[in-house]
């Protein structure tokens, strides 16, 4: 990542309900494709089958939680530990906010 | 990944096709919600294909999407080495494309013999052609038969398998291994790198082996490998040999196949008689890419821009998959075919709509790989795109390896394969 600091200000500004018209747009499809990212193992928009953790309708908190415990080691993990070293807070957050507005299965 | 050269299209079901598809031509869409934003053709049904197809309807909104596949159905080389050991049949790893027709996608089962870039269209074998807005080419590997004397004809004459596309030669060297007596020796030919699925000759050389020790325990696994040592998970395939498999494999570094005799493998300094010969040969970008001019990496590979996939040979031609002159440290593999997918169809609905693409797209890459028919181990990494050089870099500190085999990611694994499957054909 060579330019954090947009980002994070774009996400934060999504997470805080501020951006507006175009931008808004961008961000969403920002945090879209950075979620889609996450689908091979956890679903199409978080809707996961088998054995792997559904993110969809996870509230955001939770989630930004748990990947911080992957990332400290905190939470003891398979590959998460690995994987979520891969991506900026400013990612996790808009990727946490994206699952968060997903319907959760059977909800 | 799933491609072959059988052709079961029937002259009747192109025509059929091609009425198809000219209904929805030029008149715009028929989706409802209003005027179509464009017209994207994608060409493969492997995992890039289908999953770009399936995510462009999903983004895309009233977006045509056409995807022309050679085979009825999809199959999966991932997990296709457990057929090779008898826990998995070719059914568990083949998926059909109902759940894309149900989500909008208008597949047909056909060839694309052209591109014609200039006029935006492609040309089918039979005679129909497909007009696009944007096309999507996700054409997988074909093989460099050249390179191995003898080995293009003993494969067309079935003596020998690749199996490194998955169907039909995935069961033909599974009935070879049946077929094999006890204390016979099956050899695994691995080309230089790079190919599709760096872990993956090794994989199947701990599934065939798992098989001979619980069927035929006095046969061996000979390893003949071009690339001085293990190209992926080394340490960890290493230590599976000799825990599970300590009497059965065996494992040449640097030993490069010039050409085969028979079910004689000949090297260099040496000839390996085998009983089952199974030989992955060199790769390079599939055909149609070469035959579309896409081709300029190499004389081998495909090179795109990364931000939108889009070919830096041929305009409006967007290339996902195998096929890629891959960025830094970045495999071949179904799963990162997935992720270019996703690149290439929001950076072709954002073209389509005029809107600005994605400046900071993220990939990544799980791989597992099982050394027993239960055991698995992964390798994993994250690529952000770096906007100084151009291209996915992976991020330093992450991604990495299973610190053992374990069960637990036995199961992952085949979690990965019901999720990613699910991802990609929507169904």
């Amino acid at each position: 990542m060579k330019s954090p600091l947009p980002l994070a200000l774009r996400a934060a500004a999504l997470l805080a309900g501020l951006a507006t018209g175009p931008a808004m747009a961008q961000d969403a499809n920002l945090a879209r494709n950075l979620a889609a990212s996450c689908a091979n193992c956890h679903g199409t928009n978080g809707h996961a089958r088998g054995d792997m953790k559904p993110l969809a309708g996870m509230p955001a908190d939770k989630l930004l939680a748990m990947i911080a415990d992957y990332k400290s080691g905190a939470q003891p993990a398979t590959i998460m530990h690995q994987i979520s070293k891969g991506y900026t807070d400013a990612q996790i957050k808009a990727i946490a906010g994206y699952f968060a507005a997903q319907k959760a299965a059977g909800k | 990944m799933t491609r072959f050269h059988t052709d079961a299209l029937t002259r009747r079901q192109l025509l059929g096709a091609g009425a198809a598809l000219g209904a929805l031509g030029l008149a715009g869409c028929a989706t409802p919600g209003g005027p179509s934003i464009g017209r994207v053709v994608v060409v493969g049904g492997g995992y890039g294909g289908a999953t770009a197809a399936r995510y462009l309807r999903l983004w895309g909104g009233n977006v045509d999407v056409t995807l022309v596949e050679r085979n009825a159905s999809f199959v999966s080389c991932p997990i296709s080495n457990l057929v090779l050991a008898g826990a998995k049949r070719i059914e568990d790893v083949t998926r059909g494309y109902e759940g894309l027709r149900a989500a909008g996608v208008k597949v047909v089962q056909g060839e694309v013999t052209a591109v014609d870039a200039a006029g935006k269209k492609v040309r089918l074998a039979g005679g129909g052609e497909l007009p696009y807005d944007r096309l999507i080419v996700a054409p997988g590997i074909d093989f460099m038969w050249e390179q191995v004397g003898g080995l293009q004809a003993a494969v067309d004459s079935g003596r020998i398998m690749h199996s490194w596309k998955a169907g039909p030669q995935t069961v033909a060297l599974r009935r070879q291994l049946e077929a094999m007596p006890d204390g016979g020796v099956y050899a695994l030919c691995i080309p230089l790198a790079p190919y599709r699925c760096p872990p993956g000759p090794y994989e199947r050389a701990c599934m065939v082996a798992a098989y001979f020790k619980q069927s035929k325990p006095k046969s061996k696994v000979l390893v003949l490998d071009a690339n001085p040592d293990i190209t992926s998970k080394a340490g960890l395939f290493r230590k599976a040999w000799a825990d599970h498999y300590k009497d059965i494999v065996e494992y040449r570094g640097n030993a490069a196949l010039k050409s085969v005799d028979g079910l004689t493998a000949k090297l260099e300094f040496e000839d390996v008689k085998a009983s089952v010969l199974n030989v992955v040969p060199s790769q390079r970008a599939g055909d149609l890419a070469r035959t579309a001019g896409l081709v300029n990496m190499n004389n081998r590979w495909v090179g795109v821009n990364w931000l939108t996939m889009e070919s830096t040979a041929v305009p409006g031609v967007h290339v996902i998959g195998d096929a890629t002159f891959s960025a830094p440290a970045m495999p071949k593999s179904g799963h990162m075919a997935n992720q270019h997918a996703k690149v290439a169809a929001a950076a072709v609905i954002a073209l389509l709509k005029g809107e600005p693409v994605n400046q900071t797209p993220v990939v990544m890459n799980t791989c597992y790989s099982f050394v027993t028919t239960r055991d698995v181990v992964h390798v994993a990494s994250v690529h952000q795109y770096d906007s100084a050089d151009k291209t996915f870099k992976t991020v330093p500190g992450s991604g990495g390896l299973s610190a053992a085999a374990n069960q637990v990611e036995g199961r992952y694994a085949l979690s990965w394969a019901q999720n990613i499957w699910a991802d990609a054909l929507a169904g």
